[in-house]
């Protein structure tokens, strides 16, 4: 299958089908999605949609849920927000 | 600390006007017992927005919101910071000429008493607030207003009042209220020599004849959006709405929290004491915001509450002595001004209580006023 | 106005239990709705499941389900009731109402996490959240990890990482001995257990399983580097990239209580029929009891059955039920949390990761409403869904009342509804 071209912080990269935003970040080598209340790194813990740590922004729509997206081509993610 | 036996004033409520109470009446001196039935704050402070703001429907609404603004200004350096306490202006909108005319009559109002107001054109309105909707008339722009975190504010106010000496006891709720004493709901008995019942929407279940309902609210927080408003909005049909008489109105309200949150209101209904969520209610109230603000149906909302006003029949809170029993002082019935007014009443009604020149004119607060 | 779908029984949970129901629902010849906000059915448990990938069983129950004329509503969460016997759901961003005459409710369970020193720092995860990222694409090659967690799940989660060409260093189990093993030797009974168990164990036979062993603190910089695990009587230090713990499972009870279904002891009450004590809403899977798979299924395919009007044909299905609800007590009483995991919680420790409200702070509080407008704890996104039992275990707390929206919705959604006065 093809993979799919994404845009994570300004870099395109490509992810594997069928993978979610959270997996195509963590492949990519990036652990911290957010930043929290008191500004430390945070990434996803339950990987099932419950405890929103893995937020980040896809195109231009903050406060999503990277482990509950599936990447789709051209889809912009910013993280640290 | 205080004699528990006979303390010299018994407050029924920690909410935020029974801590201002207790913090006032503690500092002329006075021995001051608080009893709160569940948690300080835990009642309609808890359930309200904390805009502090001068309202200017009759000259004695004025006159208490101004001057209890006035001193939550001077608080603003000493309260702790999880009072959130911050000056946020406020926008009353005009959404056609109509409304514009009443905006500079406001305008006037506040000039000619010396509170700072100016008269926005629509497109400086636009300029503040971007995402109001294109081809509102205009705003009044109220730049002495702020904003504070209702529950925090109460509990500071309770620990000045403790500093000063007074006691507060929690979990405890009062059933009567009499002549020098009030009766607990463990059947404890507290002598005393005066009582002042700030139980909010309570105040009517422990003095009888009180002319004070529940008029219940809906309110809305959304998740972080730091600068979608600036301003703390409302539309100048609140106005209207708080004294129709229809069974309930809505009322477009907005005010941007220290967090980044959005929190939006307002609604207005007498159900009694039914604190269910009125879903069409709710829906009515969310749908009247995106008249103002349309891309906020976009953003994510993250719970939803309601809560007590406790609404008196003209409007105006009863602050002063119950005739009917001797020794009895009342502070309740501020319905949506509870959180603003709360320094003002506390203060006023210390000083009458001691006997002191009062800050205002206490007459148009007098609960015998309205005595059936 | 939200678009309405009409059907005779929704299910919302597309696990195992939710396909159950609906499977059976509309073989019986019901019309079928499936709610689930994955897109994909298969609830946690089968995540990742599809042609030739996945369990038999799964893909033969995910098989039935498209064999049938269930319709799978997915990338769908329950929003809200419409306060008239049906739900406000929201679907990409759009409302809709579901109205149904049946609802059965299968809205499965989470993991309990349990806050300790550094359980913040990235790459800390739940063990079904490792799982899930596994089966969502993450590559663990070569990565270090430790699980240090409890409960069945980390037999099958240490088998698919070293599976998958993981590091893994060690499988932590923080139940006692004695409370493992006696729980394995009352498996006779359930062979079927014993032999999934055997193979998964023989997955990882490089690594450890330890018992009576749990983390008490992660520490990184900006994520998890190592972990220090204790035995209760010795402390040490494992190298980690990945740190997984989590501690068994919690019901998703948020749904029924909205519903104003009664529940006991963190069970949805329910009847022989899985009907709850509101008319005409059924209730099968965790909800009613943590009792795993095989117990989902069989309280699926009964609450299936009942709403499309088969109630004589449960029988079958009742004897086993009752000999799973054993096995499921069984296995709550050996996997309980230890009392020591209480204990690992410091003042600084963050107790409500949406707000960063720390230990120290809800001291004074003595109840989980006067902790929320005191510290904000449980006032985030995830609406108190991590640290509500997390202070319950802690502090004895209650959750608080349920409210809508149901999940983080817009705006937009939460104002739609289907019809204008009908009253609340």
């Amino acid at each position: 299958m093809t993979r799919i071209p994404i845009v994570i912080d300004g870099r395109t990269v490509e992810a594997e089908p069928e993978t979610t935003v959270a997996a195509a970040l963590l492949n990519d080598g990036i652990w911290g999605f957010r930043s929290s209340v008191e500004s430390e790194p945070r990434g996803p813990v339950c990987a099932m949609g419950i405890c929103f740590e893995c937020r980040v922004t896809i195109d231009g729509i903050p406060h999503r849920r990277a482990c509950m997206e599936l990447c789709r081509p051209g889809m912009e993610i910013e993280t640290g927000g | 600390m205080t004699r528990r036996s006979h303390p010299d004033v018994v407050v029924v409520g920690g909410g935020i006007v029974g801590a201002a109470c207790a913090w006032y009446l503690a500092a002329e001196g006075l021995a001051v017992l608080v009893l709160d039935a569940g948690f300080p704050g835990g009642g309609a402070t808890g359930a309200g927005m904390g805009h502090l703001v001068v309202m200017d429907e009759t000259e004695a609404q004025f006159a208490l919101t101004s001057y209890s603004l006035e001193l939550w200004t001077a608080l603003a350096n000493e309260l702790s910071a999880d009072c959130q306490d911050e000056p946020r202006s406020t926008l009353w909108i005009a959404a056609d000429e109509e409304e514009l005319a009443l905006v500079e009559a406001k305008a006037e109002f506040y000039h000619r008493r010396g509170v700072a107001a100016e008269v926005l054109s629509s497109s400086e309105l636009a300029g503040e607030e971007p995402e109001l909707r294109p081809g509102l008339a205009g705003a009044l722009h109220v730049p002495g207003d702020r904003v504070i975190y209702p529950p925090a504010a109460a509990r500071w106010l309770l620990d000045r009042a403790v500093e000063k000496g007074a006691a507060v006891q929690t979990d405890c709720r009062v059933e009567e209220i009499g002549s020098g004493w009030v009766r607990t709901a463990r059947g404890e008995k507290i002598s005393c020599d005066l009582v002042v019942n700030a139980a909010g929407p309570e105040a009517p279940r422990l003095t009888s004849g009180l002319p004070v309902e529940p008029r219940k609210g809906h309110l809305a927080i959304t998740e972080r959006y730091p600068e979608f408003c600036r301003h703390q909005l409302v539309e100048l049909g609140y106005l209207k709405s708080t004294h129709t008489e229809a069974a309930d109105s809505v009322a477009f309200n907005i005010q941007p929290r220290a967090t980044g949150q959005q929190l939006i209101g307002s609604s207005r209904e007498l159900v009694g004491w039914d604190l269910s969520i009125n879903r069409r209610l709710l829906a009515a109230m969310i749908r009247r915001a995106f008249d103002y603000l349309p891309r906020l149906a976009e953003l994510q909302v993250i719970r939803v509450w309601t809560g007590f006003r406790p609404a008196t029949p003209d409007g105006l809170p009863l602050i002063g002595p119950w005739p009917a029993i001797d020794g009895l002082w009342i502070a309740a019935g501020h319905e949506g001004l509870g959180i603003t007014m709360a320094l003002g009443t506390g203060r006023l009604l210390a000083e009458c209580m001691v006997g002191r020149q009062p800050s205002l004119d206490p007459a148009p607060y007098e609960p015998a006023r309205l005595e059936s | 106005m939200a678009e309405t779908l009409k059907t005779e029984v929704t299910v919302v949970g597309a696990g195992p239990a939710g396909i159950a129901a609906a499977c059976r629902a509309a073989e019986s010849g019901a019309r079928v709705l499936l709610l689930d906000e994955n897109p994909r059915a298969g609830g946690q448990i089968w995540r990742g499941t599809r042609c030739g990938r996945g369990p038999a069983g799964a893909r033969r129950w995910l098989a039935r389900l498209s064999d049938s004329s269930a319709r799978l509503v997915d990338t769908t969460a329950v929003v809200d009731t419409d306060g008239d016997g049906g739900l406000l759901v929201e679907r990409r961003g759009e409302a809709l109402v579901v109205e149904g005459e049946r609802l059965i409710v299968a809205s499965g369970a989470r993991e309990l996490f349990l806050p300790f020193p550094g359980w913040t720092l990235p790459n800390v995860l739940g063990v079904g959240g490792g799982q899930a990222l596994l089966k969502s694409g993450v590559s663990f090659r070569g990565r270090k990890i430790v699980i240090a967690g409890s409960g069945p799940l980390l037999l099958p989660v240490a088998a698919a990482l070293a599976t998958s060409g993981a590091h893994l260093r060690l499988v932590a189990e923080q139940a006692p001995a004695h409370r493992v093993h006696g729980f394995a030797l009352s498996c006779w009974r359930y062979p079927g257990k014993l032999i999934e168990a055997t193979r998964y164990r023989a997955a990882f036979l490089a690594t450890a399983y330890r018992t009576g062993v749990w983390a008490v603190a992660a520490r990184g910089d900006d994520r998890v580097e190592e972990v220090v695990l204790t035995d209760g009587h010795r402390s040490w230090t494992e190298p980690c990239d990945y740190l997984l713990a989590s501690y068994g499972l919690v019901p998703n009870l948020e749904l029924p209580r909205l519903l104003g279904c009664a529940v006991d002891n963190d069970r949805v009450t329910v009847d022989d029929h899985q009907l709850t004590t509101v008319d005409d809403v059924y209730c099968a899977g965790e909800p009613t009891g943590i009792g795993g798979l095989e117990l989902a299924l069989v309280e699926g395919e009964i609450a299936g059955l009942a709403a499309a009007g088969r109630d004589r044909e449960e029988t079958a299905l009742a004897g086993r039920r009752r000999r799973l609800e054993r096995f499921a007590a069984a296995l709550a009483h050996a996997f309980a949390p230890r009392q020591e995991l209480a204990e690992r919680v410091e003042v600084d420790t963050t107790i409500c990761r949406c707000e960063d409200v720390a230990w120290k702070q809800l001291h004074p509080a003595g109840s989980f409403r006067q902790a929320k407008l005191a510290t904000r704890v449980g006032m985030g996104p995830c609406q108190g869904r991590v640290c509500g039992p997390a202070l319950a275990l802690l502090r004895g707390w209650e959750a608080d009342r349920v409210r809508p929206p149901l999940r983080v919705s817009t705006l937009g959604v939460l104002a739609s509804r289907s019809k204008g006065p009908a009253g609340h």
